[in-house]
């Protein structure tokens, strides 16, 4: 699991700016706008599984999937109910049967991260050393089982030289390099305010997939503390919300504007 | 009984099982019976909450077993905090689904159970003392043997009981309550009613009765006994209270609230909120 939505807010990267009003329909799509549609684009074509986002920006990415590409997706109300799109309960899902369900493999995680690094070791635990940290985060939580059991994506805020990081302090989330081709270990994407990054290489490092408009590769290098596997010119970017796309997210999924406050305009 | 009775059954350097998750459905009412006795060196097994955090914070943990302390909606627990900090605290640091197997291989009565889980993860560094296990069949397959978490004692608070020690929950979710029971040699069932055995199934569904009384050697009728965590339907998490909790420093949060009974408690509770603006 099986972080409820609520304990996995990102605490190193929380302090987000004031909340952006809600941009009107005739405007072009704002940043927060391009990570949801990047992180509802984790869950294309992912059938009939759980869609376990674990903070508001991909939260809003698998709802807008579920309501217009991937119908199929399975969505819990963050807590103990499967619900559907128009939150009608139509299932019940406590906590061990989130675990279960992990273990069952049908299911895409995207967790936070407080650290990651080149290889996609994750770390939600702590900074410094484990035994006696500088600074206690969340706690292991549920990243070793999800990663170990199925696809699991993460989701950064705020892309920057201490996120993303030449070695995680604890490895929670279990990379490439770590994995030993484990089974079911398959890191799917990461989606960051700066754009999105996957770990098709060779040696699966971490490797920029697209750009979101109006950022450069060289902003990304800068904020990415390892080398980064960049495509060679040009850079894809993020692809451009449809009118309707854009349309749910504004008025039916977030008319408070809720996401200006996760990632800035 | 009394939360006192069962605190009195209850010894320093026990291990000891705490039921909810994170800020839910905690017995409360029998942890600040805790903090008001003198039982300390607690090796605490818990899906870490404000139990662990005032429990830390009076210095009566030696140990812990989790896979996170949170607050859920203030995410990191700032008592749990400081003593991962200042370094005081021992920790046996393993993931959710391990959490769950062990308690369910102390309620079986097995050494450990295999899962797939945290080959790789810095979870096997922190805890040298973990070991895998080879599937005997043709795949093979290495998995971690996650040890029984056996326990001495368990407390967890439920909606209804009936004297016998029958527990109910009405709010959505069981979290691991009844394994924490029955991995325990000993269980103490708190809970907001208790009533008569026929009453618990007069309006709510078989399925609810999620303690049984063979794992229960007490109960204890404990109205608001969650509080300040959620204990739903018939109360929700105190949100305002719960920040004060979060950012009062322990001696003075602990001097206000926690120097009298249960009863003194809950009107220090409300004449705090009386105080709000």
């Amino acid at each position: 699991m099986t972080e409820r939505p609520a304990a996995a807010a990102e605490p190193e990267t929380a302090e987000g700016p004031e909340a952006a009003t809600a941009p009107d329909v005739a405007t072009g799509p704002t940043r927060a706008e391009y990570c949801v549609l990047a992180c509802a684009e984790v869950w294309r074509g992912a059938g009939e599984i759980l869609a376990s986002p674990m903070a508001l920006i991909p939260a809003l990415g698998a709802r807008l999937a579920r309501r217009t590409f991937s119908p199929d997706l399975l969505l819990t109300d963050g807590e103990a109910l499967l619900v559907s799109q128009d939150g009608t309960t139509e299932g019940w899902l406590p906590y061990r049967e989130h675990l279960a369900l992990a273990a069952g493999g049908r299911r895409h995680v995207m967790m936070g991260a407080s650290q990651l690094d080149r290889f996609g070791n994750q770390n939600i635990a702590c900074i410094g050393h484990w035994s006696r940290p500088r600074r206690q985060l969340l706690g292991v939580r549920g990243a070793p089982v999800n990663t170990l059991n199925h696809p699991t994506s993460y989701w950064v805020p705020r892309h920057s030289r201490r996120v993303f990081v030449e070695r995680v302090d604890m490895v929670c989330g279990v990379g490439y390099d770590h994995a030993a081709g484990a089974r079911f270990h398959h890191l799917a994407r990461v989606v960051s305010d700066l754009g999105v990054f996957d770990f098709a290489t060779p040696d699966h490092s971490m490797r920029l997939a697209s750009l979101h408009p109006g950022v450069t590769v060289a902003q990304v290098r800068e904020a990415t503390g390892f080398a980064l596997a960049v495509p060679s010119d040009p850079v894809p970017y993020t692809r451009e919300p449809t009118g309707a796309e854009l349309k749910l997210i504004r008025e039916v999924l977030d008319p408070g504007g809720l996401r200006g406050r996760e990632v800035a305009s | 009984m009394t939360c006192d009775d069962v605190v009195a059954r209850l010894y320093s350097g026990m291990t000891l099982g705490i039921g909810g998750w994170g800020s839910r459905r905690k017995p409360m009412a029998l942890v600040r019976a805790l903090l008001r006795s003198e039982i300390t060196d607690l090796t605490i097994v818990s899906c870490g909450g404000p139990d662990v955090g005032m429990l830390a914070a009076a210095g009566r943990v030696r140990k812990l077993v989790a896979a996170f302390v949170t607050l859920d909606s203030v995410p990191l627990e700032p008592h749990y905090r400081a003593v991962r900090e200042n370094g005081s605290l021992e920790l046996m640091e393993i993931d959710e689904a391990m959490f769950l197997s062990g308690l369910q291989a102390a309620a079986h009565r097995l050494p450990f159970l295999p899962l797939r889980t945290a080959l790789g993860s810095d979870v096997m560094r922190v805890n040298p003392g973990l070991r895998t296990v080879t599937s005997p069949y043709d795949d093979a397959e290495t998995f971690v043997a996650m040890p029984a978490l056996r326990l001495d004692a368990a407390l967890v608070h439920v909606n209804r009981a009936d004297r016998q020690g029958n527990g109910q929950y009405l709010g959505p979710d069981p979290y691991f309550d009844d394994l924490f029971c029955a991995a325990a040699d000993a269980a103490y069932l708190s809970c907001e009613r208790l009533v008569d055995t026929a009453e618990l199934t007069k309006e709510a569904a078989p399925q609810t009765l999620l303690v049984r009384r063979h794992t229960v050697a007490g109960v204890v009728e404990a109205p608001n006994g969650a509080h300040f965590t959620s204990c739903v339907p018939d109360h929700d998490r105190d949100e305002a209270f719960q920040k004060h909790y979060a950012t009062t420093p322990w001696p003075e949060f602990a001097a206000r609230f926690l120097s009298g009974d249960e009863h003194a408690y809950h009107s220090a509770v409300r004449a705090w909120h009386e105080e709000q603006p």
